[in-house]
């Protein structure tokens, strides 16, 4: 659908293979074409703005103009850049020193959230752990039956007091779970949270009380591969309204590029631990920074 | 605020709030080349006249006379069938309450069919709807087949004599053809009992450059009719809609504007064009002018209230 980013460069750097420096119309041609591949790729454009900026600076530098190949070379610097920001200090979950380790997912509508409390369930299980899920989305319809098909699926006992469809309060779920996973020895609570915009202050304020009633060791924000140029004000809004310690990103299995990845790691500055690629539980993996840069360039 | 002059800073805005708006590169560039042209004829000064010159060139990308009515209800001897297609999560389940809510405000009787037999409680969910607004849903077991669901509820609506047959099905990406291919065959087993009168494609508007291959993939596989371009409740501008319908020929014909009943509008190209180009755009922005048209704000949150479907009404 797209041509990769080196197909691109290679038309302007045919001519100036192994001519040493780069002029500075050669620089702003490769930054155009940089510029494009990742506009198609989805990044959002203040991002693309300061990467650029970024990648021209290396452009001028020595390495480039020593380079026996200076196209491979730039190519070489975007793909570094890209691993840079998108790896950031990779890092595992943290686990609380006194169980139960709180878990809480937040995102926008539909971006996966449940799906993924079902997979991380399974995922903690298989590693010995005893998760327990909490429903607390008490309002998209039947979101609490979805999350005890998934529990059930997964072998892993869901926390539902309450029926949910606009029954309950979620809050009160959340902080009363705590204590049945003390009773039933849980080390690992899970929240999964109705879908949320990032303008919607009342929603965004009880995410907050969610939060609070629950002090969660982990705020994971799930976040949709195919989403576009929204990713920035969607992750503000999440990074300021909940706080978020780290990204998931879903429905990677798709084609979509996935720039929203580097605007999102730009923005909330939090690692992306996880990738969601499927609809079934195991469809799971941690996130592989080089393969995502790989993919957002096209190669 | 005007400048006197078109420097490249007033070129460059435009750009960007094209491209901010998920209408994409390719999009963007053609709309900026054809501005560039007619501010050269029509000896454009301003950054303001730029910008209205900006909202007729996206109102012309849409075409206003596009045919954007909802083919709903069926001819008095056969319901008419709407199939609602999509990738997951977009809100197809949602936009089949909604839609049936509407048909059902206005006197017709409409059947559900929870062709999701895949998704944990998928069936439940759209039930759920059913009892909101007030329509029967037909079901079949979970992991069943989805076709032999689908051909059910329209065979339940038949015998009913139903107007409108709503067919949900699962969310699927469209680069799996397997499940495409499941796709197809529930439409065409649907056709053994007459044709599809609408598949509607659900898109969400937060959803980025990929948009336009979900239609494509989509449209191949089940003639897509309409667009239904959903959350548009939030700050996503839904950009991409342009190059599909510019593309494939495929007009939006509702937005979704919430997670509530009546939640849904008709698409107004003006109203979209002139939100798309608000920068300011906040909270809401779309819903807020929904309502403003209907005579009044839009209450926030309406799961629960039963108002009247007052801002869509069915042709
Ligand atoms: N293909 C694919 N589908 C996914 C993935 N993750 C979730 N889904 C599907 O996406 C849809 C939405 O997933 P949910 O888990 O219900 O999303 P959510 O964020 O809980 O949605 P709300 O609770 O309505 O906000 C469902 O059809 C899931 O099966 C993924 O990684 N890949
Ligand atoms: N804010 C907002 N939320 C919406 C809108 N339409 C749907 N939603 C929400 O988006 C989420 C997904 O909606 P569904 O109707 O379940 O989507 P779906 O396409 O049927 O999902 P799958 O069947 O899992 O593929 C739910 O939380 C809905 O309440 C809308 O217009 N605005
Ligand atoms: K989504
Ligand atoms: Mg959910
Ligand atoms: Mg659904």
């Amino acid at each position: 659908m797209f041509d990769s980013l080196s197909e691109r460069l290679s038309g302007i750097f045919n001519s100036l293979r192994g001519k040493g420096r780069l002029s500075e119309a050669d620089i702003d041609a490769t930054a155009r074409e940089i510029r494009m591949a990742l506009l198609e790729a989805d990044v959002a454009l203040p991002v693309v703005k300061s990467f650029i900026h970024n990648v021209k600076e290396r452009c001028r530098g020595a390495e480039v103009s020593k380079a026996l190949n200076p196209g491979q070379q730039v190519i070489k610097i975007v793909n570094e850049e890209l691993i840079t920001i998108l790896g950031g200090e990779a890092r595992r979950l943290s686990f609380a020193k006194n169980p139960p380790t709180v878990i809480m997912l937040a995102g926008l509508q539909g971006a996966g959230k449940t799906t993924l409390a079902g997979k991380l369930a399974k995922w903690l299980k298989d590693q010995n752990h005893q998760p327990m899920l909490v429903a607390a989305d008490l309002q998209r319809p039947n979101a609490v039956q979805q999350l005890q098909v998934l529990g059930e699926r997964a072998g892993v006992e869901v926390y539902a007091p309450e029926p949910g469809s606009g029954v309950g309060d979620p809050v009160k779920v959340a902080k009363e779970s705590l204590a049945h996973a003390t009773r039933h020895a849980r080390d690992i609570v899970i929240i999964d949270t109705a879908g949320r915009l990032g303008v919607d202050e009342e929603m965004m304020a009880q995410a907050a009380a969610i939060r609070d009633a629950t002090n969660p060791d982990e705020t994971l924000f799930v976040i949709d591969a195919m989403i576009g140029q929204d990713a920035v004000a969607t992750a503000e809004a999440f990074r300021d309204g909940v706080g978020i310690s780290g990204v998931v990103l879903s429905k990677l299995d798709g084609d979509a590029r996935g720039g929203a990845a580097l605007s999102v790691r730009q923005v909330t500055g939090q690692p992306i631990m996880f990738a969601s690629i499927g609809e079934k539980l195991e469809d799971f993996d941690v996130f592989y920074p080089e393969r995502m840069a790989s993919r957002i360039l096209g190669m | 605020l005007s400048r006197d002059r078109l420097d490249d800073d007033a070129w460059e805005e435009i750009e960007e709030t094209l491209l901010m708006a998920d209408v994409g590169l390719e999009s963007t560039n053609r709309i900026v080349e054809r501005l560039r042209e007619r501010v050269k004829v029509l000896g454009t000064r301003t950054a303001e006249e730029l910008r209205g010159l900006l909202s007729e060139e996206l109102t012309a990308a849409l075409d206003p006379s596009f045919d954007r009515a909802l083919n709903a209800t069926g001819d008095g001897e056969r319901p008419a069938v709407l199939l609602v297609v999509g990738v997951n999560g977009a809100g197809k389940t949602t936009t089949c309450g909604k839609i049936a809510r509407v048909l059902i405000a206005d006197g017709h009787s409409v059947v559900l069919g929870a062709a999701d037999t895949f998704r944990a409680a998928a069936a439940d969910q759209l039930e759920t709807w059913g009892k909101r607004v007030g329509s029967t849903v037909v079901r079949g077991p979970e992991g069943g087949d989805p076709a032999s669901v689908a051909f059910d509820a329209v065979k339940t609506g038949t015998e009913q004599g139903a107007d409108s047959v709503l067919v949900d099905t699962a969310g699927r990406l469209q680069n799996k053809t397997g499940l495409m291919d499941e796709l197809g065959k529930v439409k065409r087993v649907i056709e053994k009992q007459g044709p599809v009168a609408e598949t509607l494609l659900i898109i969400d508007a937060t959803t980025g450059q990929n948009g336009l291959e979900q239609a494509r993939v989509f449209t191949e596989v089940c003639q897509v009719t309409g667009v239904v371009l959903t959350k548009l409740d939030g700050t996503a501008k839904g950009g991409i809609v342009i190059a599909v319908q510019q593309t494939l020929g495929v007009p939006v014909k509702l937005i979704g504007l919430g997670e509530g009943p009546d939640d849904l509008a008709p698409f107004d190209v003006q109203q979209f064009v002139d939100a798309l180009l608000d920068d300011s755009r906040s909270v809401g922005g779309l819903k807020r002018l929904a309502g403003d048209r209907a005579g009044g704000p839009a209450p926030r949150r309406e799961h629960e209230h039963g108002g009247t479907a007052r801002r869509y009404r069915a042709p």
